[in-house]
């Protein structure tokens, strides 16, 4: 039903969606949690700076990567010798160029879902003896997981189409950095590429809808537990 | 003994309180809203922070100038207004939260026995959100009391509740109180709760302690019972109950040597009874009064009297060793030319002690300690 290097663009899609994710869902609990309960000076900055990747230019934000985790840039070129890890032109570089993106759409929705939790609760929970992080993880963030839910789920959803920050960050390389939107694009620079385009589209729409399907019926699923 | 010196600046709120109370009981803090109440109990609990002072309960110091025990290393059993049961968890998970974080060493409150206790039978399948305000307070006691705490806050745990789910939650207070030997402190606003409860009363006002003691003798207090609303004026007495409930349905109180007789069914000799007499219910005379339907006609000595607004005055009648408090009107006074010294007999209907009589430990109690 697929060719070979269709398969492909939908692998690397899924893999850099769910990649971006996983990076950057305990740093987005971490600065939520900042912003909602901490009082610190830098707090506002901090709000600005994790907003950034809303309103820059995707581009912008592939180029600051590029000039930072590049080859060259201070971080990749610390992570590629402490590490041997490479950012630049790989599948990781993907995901990080895609869980910057996505990140303030993260921490948005888990930062409503702390809100909404009441610190009476966890007052209550440390009368009964819980200690901070105790308490943290046994009352704040299972009464978050429907937001923590949401937001990984929009990120991913985001994540699977990320175009413009990464292919200025990692390019276009099929098997490595090559996702959906970047074959489809290739595939609309290339002369008869209209009906391979066609096929990506659709196939692109497909993944879409099923997200959100199943995004629908798992928050379902955890609400129904959360209030029984 | 609790032994509390605390300041606490919250805004233009300044909290100075002090005071010490016997332990184990139940020390009510009384006192209007905004009085501090909940402020005082949160820097108990070390909810709040303090700006300086000590709490000390029996041998431990929970706050001075150099310790500050958290929160959740106090011990403390906390119920608050609202329950704050963790919806996350049914009603089994929320008894269960404190229990499994309490030392192994020193429990002495079983799980069945609470579930027995507070009627939770029913509920521990449940889920939060399927309970009603009262069943939701019976859980929060629950898992408050399977803590273990060394200490029991209740910041008016009745008060989010309409009067009705208050008469069927008060009862497993009774009962908590009188089974378990742990020091309680009980907020409220209604001192008709204090009463029913309190073997200790706090008296708070702007942020200050204006007075402590028993509910008795805050009772005969003037300076004190100003603060208690003007209708709920009267003497209290904690008695023991020397007849039990007779068919009549009347058990009778020795003071010296006259008898008090009132309505409390199902009450049996030996019975601890804390009674308040309104001094609006009782009735001077100078001459003995004969072929009445009152049932107590009690022999003693006016000792003194007080103003007690522009139209009464306060009576303070001495019979066998208690005080009675009468209001009456200033012309009956004047009247009957009643005078400190003199001999008086004061009426009292045994049916006016409907709701003010209560139970404070049935004879031979012996409460689980700590």
């Amino acid at each position: 039903m697929l060719t070979a290097a269709e398969w492909e663009a939908l692998r690397l899609s899924l893999a850099v969606a769910v990649r971006s994710v996983l990076m950057s869902l305990p740093l987005a609990i971490a600065v939520a949690w900042l912003l909602v309960r901490a009082r610190f000076a830098g707090r506002t900055v901090l709000d600005a700076f994790v907003h950034l990747p809303l309103v820059l230019p995707p581009v912008v934000v592939g180029y600051v990567l590029l000039l930072l985790f590049g080859v060259r840039g201070p971080a990749g070129a610390w992570l590629n010798a402490q590490f041997g890890v490479r950012l630049a032109f790989t599948t990781a570089g993907a995901a990080l160029a895609t869980a910057v993106m996505g990140f303030p759409l993260m921490v948005r929705a888990i930062r409503l879902a702390l809100e909404a939790v009441n610190p009476g609760l966890e007052e209550a929970a440390r009368t009964l003896g819980a200690g901070p992080l105790d308490r943290f993880c046994t009352v704040t963030l299972p009464l978050m997981a429907p937001g923590i839910l949401a937001g990984a789920v929009t990120a991913f959803a985001a994540g699977l189409g990320e175009f413009g920050a990464v292919i200025t960050f990692v390019g276009n390389i099929p098997g490595e950095t090559r996702t959906l939107p970047l074959a489809l694009y290739t595939a609309l620079q290339t002369p008869d590429g209209d009906a391979l385009a066609a096929r990506l589209a659709l196939l692109s729409f497909g993944l879409g809808a099923l997200g959100l399907l199943a995004a629908e019926f798992l928050a379902r699923r955890l609400r129904a537990r959360l209030s029984r | 003994m609790i032994d509390a010196d605390l300041s606490v600046v919250r805004g233009d709120f300044r909290l100075e309180a002090r005071f010490s109370a016997p332990t184990p009981g139940v020390i009510a803090l009384f006192g209007a809203s905004g009085a501090g109440k909940s402020t005082l109990v949160n820097a108990i609990a070390g909810l709040t922070p303090v700006a300086s002072g000590h709490v000390r309960i029996d041998a431990t110091t929970w706050r001075d100038a150099r310790t500050d025990v958290p929160a959740e290393r106090r011990r403390i059993g906390y119920v608050f207004q609202d329950a704050r049961l963790f919806p996350h968890l049914g009603v089994l998970g929320n008894l269960a939260y404190g229990e499994r974080r309490a030392p192994a060493a020193g429990r002495f409150v079983a799980r069945a026995e609470v579930v027995a206790l507070l009627g939770l039978t029913d509920l521990l399948a449940r889920g939060v959100q399927q309970l009603s305000g009262g069943e939701r307070q019976r859980v929060a006691l629950g898992r408050a009391l399977l803590s273990q705490p060394r200490l029991l806050l209740l910041d008016e745990p009745l008060a989010a509740l309409d009067v009705a789910r208050r008469e069927e939650v008060l009862p497993y207070l009774e009962r908590l109180r009188d089974r378990y030997a742990i020091p309680m402190l009980y907020v409220s606003h209604q001192y008709e709760e204090v009463l029913r409860l309190a073997t200790h009363v706090v008296l708070l006002a702007a942020g200050r302690v204006i007075g402590t003691g028993t509910p008795a003798a805050i009772s005969l207090d003037p300076r004190l019972r100003r603060h208690i609303a003007p209708e709920a004026v009267g003497a209290v007495l904690d008695v023991e109950v020397t007849e039990g409930a007779a068919a009549s349905g009347l058990v009778t109180v020795a003071l010296g040597a006259e008898r008090l007789r009132l309505v409390a069914r199902g009450v049996a000799a030996g019975a601890r009874l804390r009674v308040q007499v309104l001094a609006r219910d009782v009735i001077l005379a100078t001459e003995a009064p004969r072929a009445l339907s009152v049932r107590n006609l009690l022999h003693g000595t006016l000792a003194a009297l007080e103003e007690d607004g522009p139209d009464h005055v306060l009576a303070s009648v001495e019979v066998g060793g208690a005080r009675l408090l009468a209001r009456i009107t200033r012309e009956a006074r004047s009247e009957l030319g009643l005078e400190p010294g003199r001999a008086v007999w004061a009426l009292v209907k045994a049916a006016s002690f409907q709701g003010h009589a209560f139970l404070h430990g049935a004879p031979h109690a012996q409460p689980v300690r700590p």
